[in-house]
């Protein structure tokens, strides 16, 4: 039979699959109903809840320096910068003036959690789309930051190292030895990622002109972080709303136009390099002074409502508390930046194949427990 | 695995049958070393990770901590291809179920590694959560146990070398099936 008989006898139908819980390319415990029809995706619907902590709900039970470690395991791949995004809320309803040399030291080790998360990112995406080498040269160089982040913090990937106030501890005397060191030998391996898989003609072929987002759409969305900045939507939170020692640096905020899967690719790694350069600008000029400002023991804001929004590695993390005057949050909030881009996923991924859907979803960058909380 | 004592031997049965007994008892010992031996040196793990000891157990397969040393470097997708569950990081209630059917899907023999705090107890999430299963030995059988929040690779590497060990002492005639009498809590 050719192909026109077989299509007049045989009628297609579309059908449904799953794809996860348990599902190695979904990054977590993500549950993804595929309507296809063949291979092409009819419909994308997320369903959440395989991770759902209630950590909402546990912050209202808990003081404001207890809430701090609970943010630790929501992006754990930012850990740090969820802790500052806390902090910094709590921080601006006490009006507490911060010393420098806080502000300083949580840019330089926020800036590193980037690229911890983003080596993690390229890692781990380049073996969702069959290169299983990146995945142990993305791990090679994480595992020297994260052993900075042990010599300072005691912890290598939950670090708790922010408190309302300050930090927890001053750094260790060899952190600003062994972060130059880290940035002369990323310095050397960041053209090695790109000789290795940004420049492979199949790759390239792979990536490119999937899983397209407009910029209208981006902002319709609520895409953030460098998913926003792959379709040329300009939401850098450090640019736009400085906090901590961002507008004491200079730094591109990186844009891409083409808003495909590729350009989201290229943003974060040039993003590794932007980081690079601001850890560059402040690690030889940390202030003196304090490592903590004083505050009380019992922390209790005034009544009121308060918001902080912070850009972590995935993009743009809010913190709303709610507050009555006593000791512990009546409502606390998270605008997570998974959550957001994951409800663009339906949007770029119709249309296209189930393969091209798991590159998609590598370049989104998402974590579950930062979705479901 | 029971042992008949007296076998029904055909008349024309080519060469020497060994009675049962202390006999038959040396031989299964002698293969319970060598398939426990094969077994422990190759245990295919799971890809099973729900949050952050993930990224620890992904840190100990990688470049520095490598786990594929002691072989257990072949993870897999699929539980019918697998002989071990990592249970890295939190189950909640909607997880349980479907840990539990990875569980059963799983090939005798299976083993399984609590690792970090939540499938331990809940950890961080054992006071005031409301959708927190409080430790995966509420749903599956658990062999080893890793504490730390997470644990180091170092700390899991050890507790996998421990589940080796007891894989070693295992004995094909006293085998004991974890999910037996699991759900009566037995």
């Amino acid at each position: 039979m050719d192909t026109t008989t077989i299509k007049n006898n045989f009628r297609s139908e579309e059908y449904q699959i799953n794809m996860g819980p348990q599902h190695p390319a979904t990054h977590g415990v993500l549950r993804l109903l595929l309507t296809i029809d063949g291979e092409i995706i009819k419909r994308v619907e997320p369903d959440l809840g395989y991770i759902h902590r209630s950590i909402e709900k546990m912050c209202e039970r808990d003081s404001y320096q207890q809430i701090v470690h609970l943010t630790d395991r929501m992006d754990y791949l930012s850990s740090h910068i969820n802790n500052e995004a806390v902090c910094l809320t709590v921080e601006n309803a006490l009006q507490l003036e911060i010393p420098e040399r806080v502000k300083v030291i949580r840019t330089i080790i926020g800036e590193l959690t980037r690229i911890a998360s983003h080596t993690l990112w390229w890692g781990v995406m380049g073996m969702d789309v069959g290169a299983l080498t990146t995945y142990f040269y993305g791990f090679r160089d994480r595992e020297l930051i994260n052993d900075i982040f042990e010599e300072t913090c005691g912890a290598r990937l939950t670090m708790n190292y922010n408190i309302p106030g300050g930090l927890m501890f001053d750094i260790h005397p060899n952190f600003v030895k062994r972060t130059k060191e880290f940035i002369a030998h990323f310095k050397t391996k960041l053209p090695e990622y790109d000789l290795l898989l940004t420049g492979n003609i199949i790759f390239q072929k792979r990536m490119e002109g999937i899983g397209i987002l407009s910029k209208e759409d981006a902002i319709s969305f609520g895409a953030s972080g460098p998913v926003g900045r792959a379709s040329g939507y300009s939401c850098d939170v450090r640019k736009h709303h400085s906090y901590s020692a961002y507008d004491k640096v200079t730094f591109n905020e990186v844009l891409k136009t083409e808003g495909d899967t590729f350009a989201r690719y290229q943003v974060r790694i040039l993003e590794m390099w932007e980081s690079l350069s601001i850890i560059e600008q402040l690690i030889d000029n940390i202030p003196e002074g304090e490592f903590f400002a004083k505050t009380n023991t019992v922390i209790k804001l005034t009544e009121g409502e308060y918001y902080q929004k912070v850009e972590t590695a995935r993009g743009e993390l809010g913190v709303y508390i709610v507050s009555t005057g006593t000791k512990n949050p009546y409502r606390m909030k998270f605008r997570s930046p998974g959550f957001s881009n994951l409800s663009l996923l339906n949007h770029i991924a119709v249309g296209g194949k189930i393969g091209d859907l798991v590159a998609t979803m590598a370049t989104l960058d998402l974590v579950i427990p930062d979705i479901d909380r | 695995m029971g042992i008949n004592n007296t076998p029904d031997i055909p008349e024309d049965f080519p060469g020497k049958v060994i009675p049962g007994g202390n006999g038959a008892n040396i031989l299964v010992t002698s293969l319970d070393e060598i398939i426990n031996w094969g077994r422990a040196n190759s245990l295919w793990s799971l890809y099973f990770g729900t949050s952050c000891c993930a990224i620890e157990m992904m840190q100990t397969g990688a470049a520095r901590h490598d786990y594929s040393r002691f072989g257990f470097e072949v993870a897999r997708p699929s539980p019918r291809q697998a002989d071990l569950i990592i249970i890295a990081g939190t189950i909640v209630n909607k997880m349980a179920p479907v840990l539990r059917r990875l569980y059963d899907q799983m090939a005798e023999p299976k083993y399984v590694i609590a690792m970090g705090a939540c499938a331990i107890s809940g950890g961080p999430f054992y006071y005031n959560s409301y959708s927190v299963v409080k430790g995966a030995d509420h749903v599956i059988p658990v062999d080893v146990y890793v504490p730390g929040c997470p644990p180091r690779p170092e700390a899991l590497l050890e507790g996998m070398l421990m589940l080796q060990a007891k894989i070693k002492t295992e004995s094909m005639k006293a085998k004991v099936f974890p999910i037996d009498g699991f759900d009566e809590g037995l």
